[in-house]
């Protein structure tokens, strides 16, 4: 009777082991399906309008027309690279919240060399010092919170956050000096100076930057020693002062660099896309990037396809709303948002299964297959709302690897060679 | 001047409110990054309630102070709770990582607030703003001490009792050393038979449902009913994060903290003869000091002025 009376849950938890190397992917396809069709019946509930013909409005948007296609694939560009900057500063679990305003510092200092320059140089000049500028500007956005990190451990997360309103409030001091009126005409200054030139049509170059700065980022993180290191202080900082890597230095490198990529995204802003300069012209790229990177995994490829993804939602909705003659622009970021819940969501299905109670039990009652029984009635006083939370312990595969180590599989012993 | 420092009081309440609900959540070992969405969610919720309750009526002139206060502050706790059970739904059960998580509430509730404020008519907000922007009638003639301790709305003095409330509650009562035990060490909190799962939602959803109060306050009180953009309510919701760490993860010293916030926050309309470029300069102070007081509470770095030991973990009985 008292054997009988200790229940077993409804379900355990337990972590999955090692999976076909589809599921996850799949699991994740499934994520994103049912995210975006919540988002559809969200946008079909406001516009009226069949979830199904939105879809189709969705892929028209994006894939619509040459141009459509192209807008597409600028967005995943300028998604990317600033995924691209935040990279390795989040492999080392630095949270650098402040991507967007150490874009919006590059963007600014893009226009300052213009605004003073622009009837002094030659127009191949005046760039170099525009992206000189740029990436300066960055750099030092980004390293300011890494030298306090490194030397005092000072929350960074906090600090870069504070750095993108500092920015903000910067941009809109040194535009109302230029403009006392409040009128923003800055643009005049690129009907002739500081345009990039255009390969071909205006787009295609900043894919160009958007690929090598990719592949370069890969080679930097995976082949190097400095990306075994960044690595290595993301694991672990006490390993890494053991094994001898000055982890202060390594912080403030990688900061540097994540900060000059994003003040070299701001340049690429100013010169090749939007030819101004507004305190909202990064449109919270730096936070959409964070999730796009984690969400990735931080591999470079992932990152494309999430990019691509997030591109696609923002045109996709747009189209829905000019097709359907509605304006409300914060339709997209609901739908986006809505997709994030359901990856957010749908990396516990991947780590961990769920394995229900089996329904036979009772019909057998001497057949004790699930192990926890032993553990239960240990517990059972303990924790009288058991059925919320006692996973199995003994269904966990012991030697089981932590997400953490499955995000970088390879790294550490590849740089551990080079050592 | 005393208009100055009551306008800055008086602005405090929508930090207090965001500070409070996040140590809250804080001190149950979960960081959320979501409030600025949260409190968009709760400015726009208020904004629901309040449009149901005047679309209910026949005329503008039928606005009565008790319903016009009470409907929309319901709404925005139910608003800002959805954001909160979301919030625990994937850190807690499904042990999402909770700065992404946090991040993508906070988008979520930025968007969605300004897509409801682009649909939602407006008639009578202002006259529901009247109602939140004032308590006790006819304080003028108190003075300056009136001025200074009469003159808000009920919003400023629910803030500053919650915060005591809060205060009280996390250091003299049994609930309060148990959140505490499951923010410092959940795995002994686990073993003495508290119940993880359940204060880590509580908290996390009362929490969400006082920082929600701080949007609405903004939105009704502060701006009178006309919306002061999500990227506004988005500020303040970052800068209560940063109030936490300044206040040490006492809901007590949120109250001062707030004030000095909201000295600065209202600096820039206080300096009536600078140019408006002077003015960004000063509107990047809160920030500015944040930053100074992060740095030095990180060099000083006292025993006692530490976060809970497990916050931003998620706990996982099997990983002990």
């Amino acid at each position: 009777m008292t054997k009988n009376s200790s229940r077993e849950p409804l379900f355990h938890i337990t972590k999955r082991g090692a999976t076909v190397w589809w599921k996850p992917l799949f699991i994740r396809a499934i994520a994103i399906v049912a995210g975006l069709f919540i988002g559809l019946c969200f946008a079909a509930a406001y516009t009226k309008v069949n979830p199904f013909k939105l879809l189709g409005y969705m892929f028209s948007g994006a894939f619509g027309t040459q141009k459509r296609i192209w807008n597409l694939l600028q967005d995943t560009a300028l998604l990317l690279m600033v995924s691209i900057a935040i990279v390795p500063a989040f492999k080392m679990k630095f949270w650098n919240i402040g991507a967007d305003g150490q874009t919006l510092v590059g963007c600014l200092a893009s226009a300052v060399a213009i605004y003073y320059l622009y009837d002094k140089l030659p127009t191949w000049a005046l760039l170099l010092v525009m992206l000189l500028f740029s990436l300066t500007a960055g750099m030092i956005w980004g390293v300011i919170p890494a030298i306090f990190k490194a030397k005092w451990n000072t929350n960074e997360t906090l600090f870069t956050l504070m750095m993108n309103y500092v920015a903000i409030q910067l941009v809109s001091f040194v535009l109302l000096k230029w403009f006392p009126s409040g009128q923003n005409d800055f643009a005049k200054f690129f009907s002739r100076y500081g345009n990039m030139p255009k390969l071909g049509n205006p787009y295609v170059l900043i894919l160009i930057f958007a690929v090598v700065l990719t592949v370069t980022m890969h080679f930097y993180l995976s082949k190097t020693k400095h990306g075994f290191e960044v690595s290595l202080v993301g694991e672990s900082v006490n390993t890494s002062k053991y094994v001898g890597v000055n982890v202060k230095k390594v912080i403030i490198r990688t900061m540097i660099l994540s900060g000059a990529i994003c003040g070299f995204v701001g340049f690429a802003l100013v010169a090749a896309k939007d030819h101004a300069i507004t305190t909202t012209m990064v449109g919270g790229r730096g936070f959409t990037a964070i999730i796009v990177a984690w969400l990735a995994k931080f591999n470079p490829a992932y990152m494309a396809l999430a990019s691509l993804m997030v591109a696609f939602l923002s045109r996709g909705t747009s189209q829905i709303l000019s097709q359907t003659g509605i304006t409300n622009s914060a339709l997209p970021n609901i739908v986006t948002a809505l997709v994030f819940f359901f990856i957010i969501g749908c990396e516990f299905f991947i780590t961990y299964s769920i394995k229900f109670r089996k329904k036979n039990k009772d019909a057998t009652p001497a057949n004790e297959p699930p192990a926890p029984e032993t553990s239960e009635p240990a517990k059972e006083p303990s924790s009288p709302s058991s059925e919320e939370e006692t996973p199995s312990l003994a269904e966990a595969p012991a030697e089981e690897r932590t997400p953490a180590e499955e995000a970088l599989p390879t790294e550490i012993t590849e740089g551990g060679e080079e050592k | 001047m005393i208009s100055f420092i009551a306008q800055s009081i008086r602005m405090s309440a929508a930090f207090l409110f965001g500070s409070t609900g996040e140590i809250i959540t804080e001190k149950a070992g979960h960081l959320n990054l979501g409030i600025p969405g949260v409190m968009c969610m709760g400015a726009i919720g208020g904004a629901i309630g309040a449009r149901l309750y005047v679309s209910s009526l026949a005329d503008l002139s039928q606005i009565s102070a008790f319903p016009a206060f009470v409907i929309p502050l319901l709404f925005c706790l139910i608003f800002a709770s959805l954001m909160g059970i979301l919030y625990s739904f994937l850190t807690v059960s499904l042990r999402a990582n909770q700065n992404i998580t946090g991040l993508a509430i906070s988008t979520f509730g930025a968007g969605f607030a300004t897509f409801v404020n682009n649909i939602i008519p407006k008639d009578g907000f202002k006259e529901i703003g009247y109602v939140y922007f004032k308590l006790f009638p006819s304080t003028e003639k108190l003075g300056g001490f009136g001025e200074l301790f009469l003159s808000y709305g009920a919003m400023v003095y629910l803030a500053i009792i919650i915060a005591i409330a809060a205060a009280l509650v996390l250091k003299k009562t049994r609930t309060g050393l148990h959140l505490r035990a499951v923010g410092e060490s959940p795995a002994t909190a686990d073993a003495t038979g508290i119940n993880i799962t359940g204060y880590r939602y509580t908290a996390t959803i009362v929490g969400s449902a006082i920082a929600g109060m701080g949007g609405l306050f903004y939105f009704f009180d502060m701006n009178g009913g006309s919306w002061p953009y999500s990227d506004a309510i988005s500020a303040l919701g970052w800068l209560s994060i940063a109030i936490v760490i300044f206040s040490i993860w006492r809901p007590d010293l949120c109250i001062l903290s707030s004030i000095i916030f909201g000295l600065l926050y209202r600096l820039q309309y206080f300096m009536a003869s600078a140019t408006l470029s002077q003015k960004t300069l000063i509107g990047m102070l809160p920030y500015v000091i944040t930053i100074a007081v992060l740095i030095v509470t990180s060099i000083v770095g006292s025993k006692k002025a530490q976060p809970p030991a497990s916050l931003g973990l998620n706990y996982f009985r099997e990983e002990r």
